[in-house]
């Protein structure tokens, strides 16, 4: 990264490096599956072949009586003791169907992967020698894995509760649609398949459970985003009282949202470690973590959009087909509504919108959150529509956006869909890509090569997004079964260091770095003075949980608010201790002071010691230097930026390199430069694999045909150009330290920036759209048919 | 995934390799592991014992000999690309080695190895046709060589025999104004070739006088391009005629072409020529032409 900062006046938008990174690099941070217990046991799960299939027999005789095995359970096991998986996103006014999720399957199985039965032996190696021993025989039936195909008539049924496969339908819709249709000059329509993408978070899911029968406590270990959520929801499925259960997180390799919601491997985990009364693990092959770990997207759109004939937008109107796959996950239903039809004007003043989303049961993996969940697959159309607009008004794709942005505002917008965007500079930050990437030389440079024969393209992407998930009051008014606030205590220690408990839990994103620049320069510590906490619901304070960009811009909020509640009480402490008023302490760089007399101070250390030993505390005073606060934020965070991308199409194979990439992303103030460049390296990079690479191939009987590493193509570094990271700095008005989120950011935006510049380089072949991933065959076949 | 329980037996020495192979009926050797672990911890492989010869120094190394260069089985792809003598006078062989799967694939894996595995969408099969490579492997009846012409029978399988050890690989020397060049078409996940194209030319005063093609990725085993070849010998080494040498790799695919989820047979079909014609102007580059 190429990030450098001379010597910074502030701790907080230093570049300093991650002290996550120095366990991560040299292979000592201990993971769900590096930690081993006594007399531990290993749980292997039997997996589902069958895309849909009923359940005749299954013998588990020939399992028990291997080497090794210690215990073997199916679905009837589970009878009474495990309730079903529930969904925690019930969006209101949708008719949601939430159909049966059993832990393990018990009569009929929906997808390749579904969880059948389970061995527990002395060694993983035992474990999974016996599951190839258990016999079940399956009645197969039809399966339907398209979420379009699935709601036609005469499409296979996946649930009773469920008729043509409908898990709900939701509609947002903001002004007057049909008059902006009406009045349109022009209309341009698109279909654009979202297609279905597997998270391939580094580290797979696991769990290791520990049940102690003599007390009823349980310690789980577990690959997740949301420690506390976990506690909560297996307390509920596993009949355990949450003050019994303790949930730890411990170093986990990413999530994408794929360790947002909880899945069936762990309360079998879990199950077995009840019934055994010994510590079981279990730990993902990448095989079973393409089947069993949620996926993410799979949309089918239909995108229409009205405007006058100078390009002004008057109206989007679509129908959306979403995959939730054969169960509905944790939060599932919220992603194509709530996270994605209430983003769909985007930075642009468009009134009026409405669109219709289908949530589809098809017999695949569950669909959940994947890095921008909802917001991509939003931005995607709009973006899309608005190109093709371009090209069928001959203006150019920047002028037309610039026709529509909505002008800078820096303290809250109201959009058509009911949202209040808090600040904005679209325009500021689409010149600045604009002039970095040179985008009039870009022109001609592509206007001379097409000349030659070489196909260059340029494609521009506009987002904002909505993160920093949320008031609780709204989670509550769109069914999140749960809040969305934050917590944090930042304790003193009578040397003056500090430990910060929060109730997130960042799994590589890097606040053990920026939480502790928070404390530093709100408080003058050194920052490495700080230690941050997180991950154990046993240690940490209530939380909800890092998904959504939320960490910062919450669980960072709450932080702030509780090192400001610290300075407060020093200065109680010192003008005490100084014999001077409250009113006349100052603070400056780490330094308790009375007005003018700067000699006449008290450091934050010495405050610490004073509070921490109460020898001479002001009437009232609890000892103790330590704070708590509990954070609701007033609104979301609206990030936004601006992306350009160059690509090159070989026109003898189809085959598209990407030359260029310039990002431009708003998040605020920022914290650490170096780790939110990080942050729009990792996004951008995920959503530019979803527009070249990436695609997950279910066959029509819901085999997953790219099950591993080897079908699965994720981005790889050297196919990937530099990507030239830059930023403007737009405040949130609301957040106490003026930042929003970053980490999902560079994947709204840039999947749709490359697909555009695609387009673009094939204009001489007429082509307006290719489905994703733009294979080479995909692109060499687009340009076939048409020809330059 | 986790393998089945199998027997593990470090070789010290090539005749100690030969002695394990023998008294184990069903052991696999182990080179690299690159292709057998994964095939074993797919289950798709369940050998009862391997006989790990990773640690034979004898098996190692590039030296010269007498009529080109005799490659240990046990070096690794890594070692052919960086060194040096084989850049020089098996460019395409150096080429390949280097775009084999990554950088971690390219430490472990040895060119034994890939050979012996014969996965149709390798690299090196293909190229070491081209160079017209042979093959050294030792068995109970003795040393043999083989050609790397014929070598390759089918999908992952050859002519060698389940008790024969691959000890080198013999690639001959450059004739004057003879240039090598291997281009591939990776597939974006595995990194195998979903094309990969191998090319020799000789030129003599600008016309082509020899010619090796051969083909991979797309086929069932590493295969020569005749129609290409006869086009390309006795013609010039322009554009134009090398373009039109290409065109004619439609008449050696055959008609068992790979086509898979990510590159359907028709697709590869149709970008192949575009592929013989890159791969044989890199070689006539090389061969002092272009
Ligand atoms: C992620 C990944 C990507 C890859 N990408 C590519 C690629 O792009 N191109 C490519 O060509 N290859 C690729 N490979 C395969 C790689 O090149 C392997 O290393 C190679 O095919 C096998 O060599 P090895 O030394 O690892 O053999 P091993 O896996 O140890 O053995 C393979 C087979 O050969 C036999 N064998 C080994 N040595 C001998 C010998 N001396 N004599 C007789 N039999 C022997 C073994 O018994 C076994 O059957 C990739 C592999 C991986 C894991």
């Amino acid at each position: 990264m190429a990030t450098t900062v001379a010597a910074p006046a502030r701790i907080f938008g230093s570049g300093i490096k991650r002290r996550e990174d120095p366990r991560l690099l040299t292979g000592t941070a201990r993971y769900t599956a590096d930690i081993t217990l006594p007399g531990q046991l290993y749980a292997a799960i039997l997996r589902s072949p069958h895309g849909h299939a009923r359940i005749k027999k299954i013998d588990t005789a020939a399992a028990k009586a291997a080497p090794g095995v210690v215990a073997a359970f199916t679905g009837a096991d589970t009878e009474g003791v495990l309730q079903c998986i529930p969904c925690a996103w019930l969006v209101p006014g949708s008719e949601l169907k939430v159909c049966p999720y059993p832990p393990i399957a018990k009569t009929i199985v929906r997808y390749v992967g579904d969880a059948v039965a389970v061995v527990v032996a002395d060694s993983a190696q035992q474990a999974y020698d016996a599951v190839d021993l258990i016999e079940v025989d399956y009645d197969p039936m039809p399966a339907t894995v398209d979420p379009e195909q699935a709601v036609k008539p005469g499409a296979p049924q996946i649930h009773t509760e469920a008729p043509n496969n409908i898990a709900f339908k939701w509609t947002v819709s903001g002004g007057d649609i049909e008059a902006a249709f009406k009045k349109a000059d022009i209309v341009v329509r698109d279909r654009i398949i979202q297609q279905r993408l597997i998270p391939t978070a580094m580290e797979t899911r696991g769990a290791l459970a520990h049940y102690l029968p003599a007390t009823g406590e349980l310690t789980l270990w577990n690959t997740t985003q949301n420690p506390h959520i976990v506690r909560f929801i297996m307390s509920l499925v596993c009949n355990i009282p949450e003050d019994r259960l303790r949930v730890i997180a411990p170093e986990v390799g990413g999530g994408f949202g794929s360790k947002i919601p909880q899945i069936q491997g762990d309360f079998i985990t879990v199950f077995c470690s009840m019934k055994l009364g010994r510590p079981v693990k279990w730990i993902e092959t990448r095989s079973e973590n393409y089947q069993s770990t949620t996926h993410g997207r799979d949309h089918v759109q239909d995108v229409e959009m009205a405007a006058t004939k100078d390009g002004k937008i008057l109206g989007l109107r679509c129908t959306v087909w979403a995959g939730m796959g054969a169960y509905l996950s944790t939060a599932a239903p919220g992603i194509p509504t709530i996270l994605h039809g209430l983003m769909l004007s985007g930075p642009y003043q468009i009134g009026a919108v409405k669109e219709d989303v289908y949530g589809v049961y098809t017999n695949t993996t569950p669909v959940e959150a994947y890095r921008g969940a909802g917001r991509p697959e939003a931005t995607f159309m709009l973006e899309r529509v608005i190109d093709r607009l371009a090209d069928e008004l001959k203006i150019d794709p920047v002028e037309i956006r610039k026709r529509n942005l909505i002008p800078p505002f820096d303290n809250g917008h109201d959009v058509v869909t009911g949202l209040k965007y808090d600040s904005g500079n679209y325009q500021g930050a689409l010149d600045k890509a604009l002039t970095h990437a040179g985008y009039a030389a870009l022109r001609n440079e592509q206007a001379e090569a097409r000349k030659k024969g070489r196909y260059i393209g340029i494609g521009v992407g506009i987002y904002v997004e909505i993160c920093g998930l949320g008031p609780s009051q709204v989670a509550g008014a769109v069914g999140f079964q749960g809040g969305l606030w934050e917590s944090a205590i930042v304790r003193f220690h009578p040397s003056g260091k500090a430990h910060v408990f929060i109730g997130s839990s960042p799994h590589g994103q890097g606040e053990e770095t920026t939480f502790a620049q928070i404390v530093a320069d709100e408080l003058g510590v050194s920052v490495g003075d700080v230690k941050i906490v997180h991950g154990d619901t046993e240690t940490t304070p209530m939380g909800w949980g890092t998904y959504g960009s939320r960490t910062t811009a919450v669980s960072g909020a709450a932080l702030a608010v509780a090192t400001r509640k610290i300075k407060e009480k020093a200065k109680l402490l010192t003008s005490h201790l100084l014999e001077a008023a409250v009113e006349d302490i100052e603070y400056e760089n780490g330094k308790f002071f009375v007005r003018g007399f700067p000699d006449k101070s008290k450091t934050i250390q010495d405050i610490a010691l004073m509070a921490n030993v109460a020898w001479n505390m002001p009437q009232g005073m609890e000892p103790g230097l330590e704070a708590t606060t509990f954070y609701d934020p007033p609104n979301f965070v609206y990030p936004f930026g601006a992306h350009i991308a160059v690509v090159e199409v070989d026109a003898e194979t189809g085959v598209v390199q990407l030359k260029r990439y310039v990002a431009v992303d708003d998040c605020g103030h920022q914290i650490n430069p170096m780790i939110v460049e990080g942050q729009v390296h990792g996004g951008v990079v995920q959503g530019i694999g979803q527009a070249l690479w990436e695609r997950a191939v279910y066959d029509d009987n819901g085999q997953l045909l790219t099950g591993s590493l080897a079908d699965y193509a994720i981005p790889r570094a050297d196919v990937l150009p530099d990507i030239e990271v830059l930023h403007t700095v737009t405040p949130s008005p609301h957040h106490p330290l003026g930042v929003k989120g970053i980490g999902e950011a560079g994947t709204i935006v840039s999947t749709c920036t490359v697909y555009n510049a695609v387009i673009d380089a094939l204009e001489p072949f007429g082509v307006e759209s290719i489905q994703m991933p733009l294979t080479p065959e995909r692109v060499f076949n687009a340009m076939s048919k048409k020809g330059p | 995934m986790y393998s089945a329980n199998f027997d593990y037996h470090r070789a010290k020495s090539l005749s100690d390799a030969q002695r394990l192979l023998a008294s184990n009926p069903g052991a696999k050797l182990l080179a690299g592991g690159h292709s057998l672990i994964p095939l074993m911890k797919l289950r798709l492989a369940s050998p009862s014992a391997v006989v790990d010869i990773g640690r034979i120094p004898e098996l190692r190394g590039i030296s010269k000999s007498g009529d080109g260069i005799r490659i240990g089985s046990l070096t690794t792809h890594a070692e052919i690309a960086a060194s040096a003598d084989v850049q020089k006078s098996a460019a395409a062989l150096a080429e390949a080695a280097g775009l084999v799967g990554d950088p971690a694939v390219r430490s472990r894996g040895t060119i034994g190895g890939n050979v012996a595995h014969a996965d149709p969408a390798s690299d090196l099969p293909t190229v070491l046709v081209a160079l017209d490579a042979k093959i050294v492997a030792i068995g109970p009846k003795g040393e043999r060589t083989i050609s790397a012409d014929g070598f390759f029978t089918g999908i992952m399988s050859t002519t060698l025999a389940d008790d024969e050890v691959i000890t080198a690989i013999v690639v001959p020397a450059l004739a004057k104004e003879q240039g090598s060049a291997y281009v591939k078409f990776s597939h974006p996940a595995s990194r195998y070739a979903v094309i990969g194209v191998a090319a020799s030319v000789t030129s003599s005063g600008g016309t082509c006088s020899a010619a090796r093609v051969a083909l991979g990725g797309l086929v069932p085993h590493a295969t020569r391009a005749n129609a290409v070849e006869k086009a390309l010998v006795g013609g010039g080494l322009d554009t134009t005629a090398i373009g039109t040498a290409a065109a004619k790799v439609g008449t050696d695919l055959g008609n068992e072409v790979t086509g898979d989820i990510f590159a359907s047979a028709e697709y590869r079909t149709a970008v192949a020529p575009v592929y013989v014609k890159r791969a044989i102007a890199a070689a006539a580059a090389r061969a002092g032409l272009a």
